[in-house]
């Protein structure tokens, strides 16, 4: 490789220790894609929150699972995250990460007037895997997740971004565009295929030294 | 930006807490406990904990508006109506073989769920032989609770919840309006004591037929999640009830075993140690 680099175009950085996916209006479909395209040995936890405009039905992860290799659940208060596991946000709650890496449940106020709220739990995220995680936020109609995805950026972890164009509702995404450039803009299509190598990026590409 | 905080400074700001104030933060979910320490440092306008640490060191006004955004949850009257109907179907008909009843709703905040559960015995008929004991670590929550003064435009979440809970009657017949708030009423007010308690540092005080602790337990750490079911545990009457958050389970605890759950689709479990 010539330039400095790494696989993919993406600068070396730690292991990736998590995937965090967050989405708003429009996002279900996308998130059914990118969970379908993960690898059943993956050894990291994929945490989600999706924002549902009714009262939801407790049926998402059930939902979620149809056609994803891993195991898919509702996360617990004091769960301890194990590698593997597709972890959903419950309704009325938000989800938060501690730094042992076990999840925290908390009832304050909606955030975006969302509740889970992808700020929150990004930014928890943050603070526990900073650069070692690869945040996604798909289509929706808030500005929910665009702080939080712009701290992680800043933190030096990969970040994603659905492109307006190919959201249902792109005022998400657009949000976080106006506040930084992620790692890579793409449509679902992008986004799915991109996405497994870059899981893959592991302590072996970072300590290489670019050729 | 958000300003860095580590979990070590959070630490020790909680330890401070404790040595000057005797609050007892020292167990709880840092994740939130971090959120929350974010928004009072742009609240009270500090730049960072340690900076915050010192203010509250040496300014006496400054601890209790800290207090204020590390404990004051935000609730309704009602809230989670799902939960007061399985209440008033399954549970309340039991209470009613009891001559005498006492509740403990512990980390009752401003109040709204002390008075959901006396408007919800009012109705059954219940609230004249029942004693509601709302306990709170915030002295100025319990204040405001005691007052029972909501502002009016809450109401209207507050009377949908009320009807999706069963509500039989008007909500109106329980406050008094003006022209900004909604003032609970006297018959309500006089079978609830509101008193200071923690479940980080105090004992039981009395025994009750049910513990309603909602919503509290997510910010505990696991530790003191157990010396709090531990304390709801020694407090309840054999087959009293305890009541908890959706969310919230008695399945990780040293206690697991005191607890068996009703079955009514919500969070209430009966002791049968």
């Amino acid at each position: 490789m010539s330039s400095a680099l790494g696989v993919h175009g993406i600068a070396p950085g730690p292991a990736v220790a998590a995937l965090l996916i967050g989405g708003s209006a429009g996002a279900f479909d996308v998130l059914r894609a990118i969970l379908r395209c993960l690898p059943a040995a993956l050894d990291l936890p994929v945490i989600v929150v999706l924002h549902l405009s009714s009262r939801p039905p407790d049926g998402l992860p059930e939902l979620l699972a149809i056609d994803c290799a891993l195991p898919v659940k509702q996360a617990e208060d004091k769960e301890p995250l194990v590698p593997g596991t597709v972890y959903v946000a419950p309704p009325g709650y938000h989800l938060l990460v501690e730094s042992h890496r076990a999840f925290a449940l908390s009832a304050d106020a909606p955030v975006h007037f969302s509740r889970p709220s992808i700020d929150v739990l990004f930014e928890s995220a943050r603070d526990t895997y900073g650069a070692a995680m690869i945040a996604i936020l798909l289509s929706g109609a808030s500005v929910d997740g665009a702080a939080a995805m712009q701290e992680i950026h800043a933190a030096g972890a990969i970040t994603i971004v659905q492109t307006p164009a190919s959201a249902e509702a792109g005022a998400m995404p657009l949000a976080a565009l106006a506040l930084f450039q992620p790692t890579f803009t793409g449509s679902p299509d992008d986004i799915v295929r991109r996405l497994p190598a870059l899981l893959a990026r592991s302590t072996t590409v970072s300590s290489r030294s670019p050729s | 930006m958000r300003p860095e905080v580590t979990d070590l400074e959070i630490r020790l700001l909680l330890e401070a807490i404790y040595q000057r104030y005797h609050y007892d933060f020292r167990q709880y979910a840092i994740a939130s406990v971090r959120r929350r320490l974010l928004q009072a440092l742009s609240g009270l306008h500090c730049d960072s904990i340690s900076g915050l640490q010192e203010r509250i060191l040496h300014d006496p006004h400054m601890f209790p508006r800290l207090l204020a955004y590390l404990t004051i949850q935000v609730t309704d009257l009602f809230r989670d109506p799902e939960f007061f109907l399985a209440l008033r179907r399954q549970v309340v008909p039991i209470l009613a073989t009891y001559p005498s009843l006492k509740l403990w709703i512990a980390g009752c905040s401003t109040g709204e769920e002390a008075y959901s559960y006396a408007i919800l015995l009012a109705e059954e008929g219940l609230l004249d032989r029942t004693l509601i004991y709302a306990t709170d670590i915030n002295d100025d929550s319990l204040r405001r609770a005691q007052a029972g003064i909501y502002r009016l435009d809450r109401l209207q979440q507050f009377i949908l919840n009320y009807r999706a809970a069963g509500g039989q009657g008007s909500l109106g017949d329980f406050y008094h309006a003006d022209a900004d708030n909604a003032v609970m009423s006297q018959e309500l007010r006089r079978r609830i004591t509101f008193a200071d308690h923690s479940l980080a540092t105090d004992s039981i005080f009395s025994e009750v037929q049910l513990v309603s602790c909602r919503n509290v337990l997510i910010y505990f750490d696991r530790e003191l999640q157990d010396r709090a079911l531990g304390l709801f545990a020694e407090a309840l009457c054999p087959r009293g009830f305890l009541c908890l958050g959706t969310r919230e389970s008695v399945r990780f605890s040293a206690h697991a075993t005191r607890f068996q759950e009703m079955g009514t689709g919500q969070k209430i479990f009966r002791r049968i140690d």
